[in-house]
């Protein structure tokens, strides 16, 4: 089974989780034994899967010299203009868009030299490039939906280009993938996708590649001594990641609980405003801004909170939950999320409900004896979510797929 | 011959409502959710009530009007009683014209359907005391045999029991316990042949209370007769086929459309057609079939699931954490000499609270999760715990004899306005 994936990002040069769960996936299909082709738009350095990768910039030019130019980033007017007629939904884009369009035109010549049974395309970023290389082959096309624009902007101002290009993809698309039962409600919801055409398959996670932390970040562990409380906020700034309820939950924790710390790890664009709305609320000695972690790091500083929270507004899958639980810390998870339908042994709650939000924060924090229950049952359900068995049903995925091919063939 | 042994268990706890940090100190009323919820209890009483109580009372009745040879147990928890007080006293009423056949037993048991047993000797014969004073109250009739939460029994148990002289008690048939032998004959507690055991007959018991609807089962669908000839076959097998369940079975667990109605209400005439076939109650059974062998329990053995131990109340740290915490509630709420905080300590001790924060099934989302009225195990725990330290709060405040004038003023203003509510 030759698989040619689109990607936009990838190890260790990623911003997030897309590139995680793409490298995973590619691992975990790469065991499976399937011969896994990943596209990224440029080159640069990335982790090693197994899987071959592949450059569009690179791409062995079929017709010469206008293939040199989009590659090298220049395209004349004339050419631009004629891409945007073909997606016009990108027709007001700033560079990002360009980007996108240029990894669109490169596509076609990169499927036809690798000839793929399935072509496989992560989020609206690599939609229009996989678009084409199915187009161009005639092979069957999986989008694989990590996010959408709904999760991005928290049911907000929702960008129409980027909705139409999302909208686009999933229905030219023969089977669409997506991380969660969340994501796959906004989809039929929002997108109008029939409800057979989604298959869901949770992300999952590497056992040998989460860092796991075995001693506690010296500092930690001195106020722990000291009788505090850590409860952590990993994630970027934004909207999505709902960092201002995680404040008004802390606010009210402090209320009853003076001797607890709130650690904020990320960075993003509302950093400044929560780092105001911390000192806003009184509660500024309380919480500490660690800007963002990885690695090693991180690890550590998961392993030495008492609970993590991840109060998302909407977030498809996430992947915070499963690297906290694999460091033996319980999770509080907002309901409007992906991976509360695998970690079942979570508190849960609504991201809006601070109170209740709160409530359970503090029970962990009182209670050693739920903290260890809740990390015991919820890490067990972490280490079964191994990329191995989630790329197993991504396989049956393309075999139902090409068979259907087949058969209609005949 | 074949006597069956009928006995089913009535049982509905006071559920606690969803009970955050913030209401510790503010509000002291826990089991009074009236939400849609499922811990809504006056809402599930009579739901259960109308599914299940009064129709399968009806049944009963008529079959013991129609055959005078029928009889048949009962359990009913002290905090199912109180229950049907409040909120569907009709209930209440058919189990009194029931008892009045006299053919119907009532057992004992801890008032509050609780796990007392397991640390405290002295709040089991309180409650087990409680039980026999409301059944005497409302039916007028004293328990002579005695049945245990869930039918948990160990040797120290029975002999807590026989001290406080029941005649005997019931408890799983066991494979473990039995070994080679039969649950149909009557057996007695360890050195002490004057303490007779009734042994559920697990597989015809199971027969009705699990299997009665599931179409995968090579004997669906059971019919009257065809039970009545699998009793049949017992003949000479011996003594007494001891049939028990959770009387829920009859129209909550399995439905009315399932037939089960019908089953019931045909089992007496079917079972009563071979001449050497008899009913019983436990009473009788134990002072009429003498005792067999000695039953030696060591460990805790119950009714529950394929493991029959207590591990769905007692297995994980949350579900020891909280029983640690109740028991050591103890001795200051019983100081406090305040009946409302006792009572409500009390209300804590029932063992579907440990039950719904069991983990050991939550992985799977099995058929358990359907008896659980919270999110999770862990919402049971958090709700748990809080009531917990608001009992704890109210038993350190002022006692009684020490208030102010004015608090206590407010303080029987309190109660009358709660008796006016009620």
């Amino acid at each position: 089974m030759r698989v040619l994936m689109y990607g936009w990002e990838f190890p260790p040069h990623n911003s997030g989780g897309l590139g995680v769960a793409c490298y995973g996936l590619t691992r975990g299909l790469v065991a499976q034994g399937a011969d896994v082709r990943f596209v990224l738009p440029r080159r640069y350095p990335v982790a090693d899967t197994g899987a071959k990768m592949i450059f569009a910039s690179e791409a062995n030019p079929l017709d010469g010299e206008q293939a040199r130019r989009f590659a090298s980033g220049y395209l004349t007017e004339d050419e631009l203009k004629f891409l945007r007629g073909q997606y016009p939904e990108l027709q007001y884009g700033p560079g990002l868009f360009d980007e996108v369009l240029r990894y669109a035109a490169l596509s076609p010549m990169v499927a036809l030299a690798q000839q793929p049974d399935v072509i496989h395309m992560h989020d609206w970023l690599s939609f229009p490039a996989g678009m084409a290389a199915k187009r161009a082959t005639g092979a069957p096309l999986v989008a694989h939906v990590h996010a959408t624009e709904f999760d991005r902007t928290g049911f907000g101002k929702v960008n129409q280009s980027i909705y139409d290009i999302e909208r686009r993809g999933v229905h030219e698309a023969d089977k669409v993938v997506a991380v969660s039962d969340y994501t796959k409600k906004i989809l039929v919801d929002h997108y109008g996708i029939d409800p057979d055409k989604v298959e869901v398959v949770h992300n999952g996670i590497d056992l040998d590649d989460v860092a796991v932390a075995t001693i506690a970040e010296e500092r930690a562990k001195e106020l722990k001594d000291a009788g505090w409380s850590v409860v952590l906020f990993v994630g970027r700034l934004t909207l999505q990641k709902g960092p201002d309820y995680f404040l008004d939950a802390a606010h009210k924790v402090l209320a009853y609980r003076p001797n607890t710390f709130f650690v904020v790890s990320g960075s993003g664009d509302m950093a400044q405003q929560i780092i105001d709305r911390a000192a806003y609320l009184g509660i500024g000695d309380r919480v500490l801004f660690t800007g963002f972690m990885r690695n090693k790091e991180l690890a550590r500083m998961y392993g030495s909170a008492d609970l993590v929270v991840m109060p998302s507004v909407s977030e498809p899958f996430g992947i915070v939950p499963l690297e906290s639980l694999l460091n033996g810390t319980p999770v509080l998870i907002s309901k409007q999320s992906g991976v509360s339908e695998v970690i079942k042994n979570s508190l849960k709650v609504d991201f809006w409900d601070t109170d209740e939000m709160a409530n359970k924060i503090i029970s962990v924090l009182d209670h050693p004896s739920l903290k260890e229950t809740l990390a015991t049952e919820g890490g067990r359900e972490a280490r079964a979510q191994v990329w191995d068995k989630v790329a197993a049903r991504c396989m049956m995925v393309y075999k139902k797929l090409t068979r259907a091919l087949l058969r209609s063939r005949v | 011959m074949s006597a069956v042994c009928l006995y089913f268990q009535v049982h509905q706890p006071r559920r606690i409502k969803r009970y955050r940090f913030f209401d510790i100190g503010n509000d002291h009323e826990y089991f009074n959710d009236e939400t849609e919820c499922d811990t809504n209890n006056a809402r599930v009483l009579r739901k259960v009530a109308n599914k299940c109580y009064l129709p399968a009372n009806a049944v009963l009745q008529e079959n013991l009007e129609r055959n005078p040879d029928f009889r048949v147990a009962f359990s009913i928890s002290g905090v199912a009683l109180e229950q049907f007080e409040e909120y569907a006293p009709e209930v209440i009423e058919s189990f009194k014209r029931l008892v009045a056949t006299g053919r119907v037993e009532i057992l004992a048991e801890t008032y509050y359907h609780s796990l007392s047993f397991l640390r405290s000797p002295l709040e089991f014969r309180e409650q087990v005391r409680m039980h026999a004073d409301k059944v005497h109250k409302l039916f007028g009739v004293t328990p002579y045999v005695f049945r245990n939460t869930e039918l948990i029994y160990r040797n120290d148990i029975a002999e807590l029991v026989a001290d406080m002289g029941y005649l005997g008690m019931l408890a799983e048939g066991a494979d473990h316990l039995l070994g080679w032998r039969k649950s149909t004959y009557v057996y007695h507690a360890k050195q002490d042949p004057t303490f007779k055991l009734l042994l559920k007959h697990y597989k015809l018991s199971d027969d009705i209370a699990f299997r009665f609807s599931n179409k995968d089962w090579e004997e669906w669908p059971l019919t009257a007769p065809k039970f009545a000839r699998w009793v049949n076959a017992h003949n000479g097998d011996g003594h007494v086929i001891n049939l028990f369940m959770d009387y829920e079975t009859f129209g909550e667990h399995q439905w009315e459309d399932t037939g089960i109605f019908d089953f019931l209400r045909a089992l007496p005439e079917e079972v009563l057609t071979h001449p050497d076939n008899s009913f019983v109650t436990p009473t009788e059974a134990l002072s009429t079939f003498p005792t067999t062998g000695e039953i030696d329990a060591p460990q805790y053995v119950s009714w529950a699931d394929v493991e029959r131990d207590l591990s769905a109340w007692l297995s994980n740290p949350i579900q020891h954490d909280a029983m640690r915490a109740f028991f050591e509630l103890e001795p200051e709420v019983k100081q406090s000499k305040d009946p409302e905080l006792i009572r409500d300590w009390r209300r804590l001790s029932t063992s579907d609270h440990f039950y719904y924060m069991c983990t050991k099934w939550f992985q799977d989302g099995d058929v358990h999760a359907y008896f659980n009225p919270y999110e999770s195990p862990y919402e049971a725990f958090i709700a748990y715990m809080n009531v917990l330290n608001d009992v704890r709060l109210r038993a350190r405040a002022v006692p009684p004899g020490k208030r102010s004038v004015w608090e206590s003023i407010s303080h029987k203003a309190h109660g009358v306005l709660q008796a006016i509510k009620s």
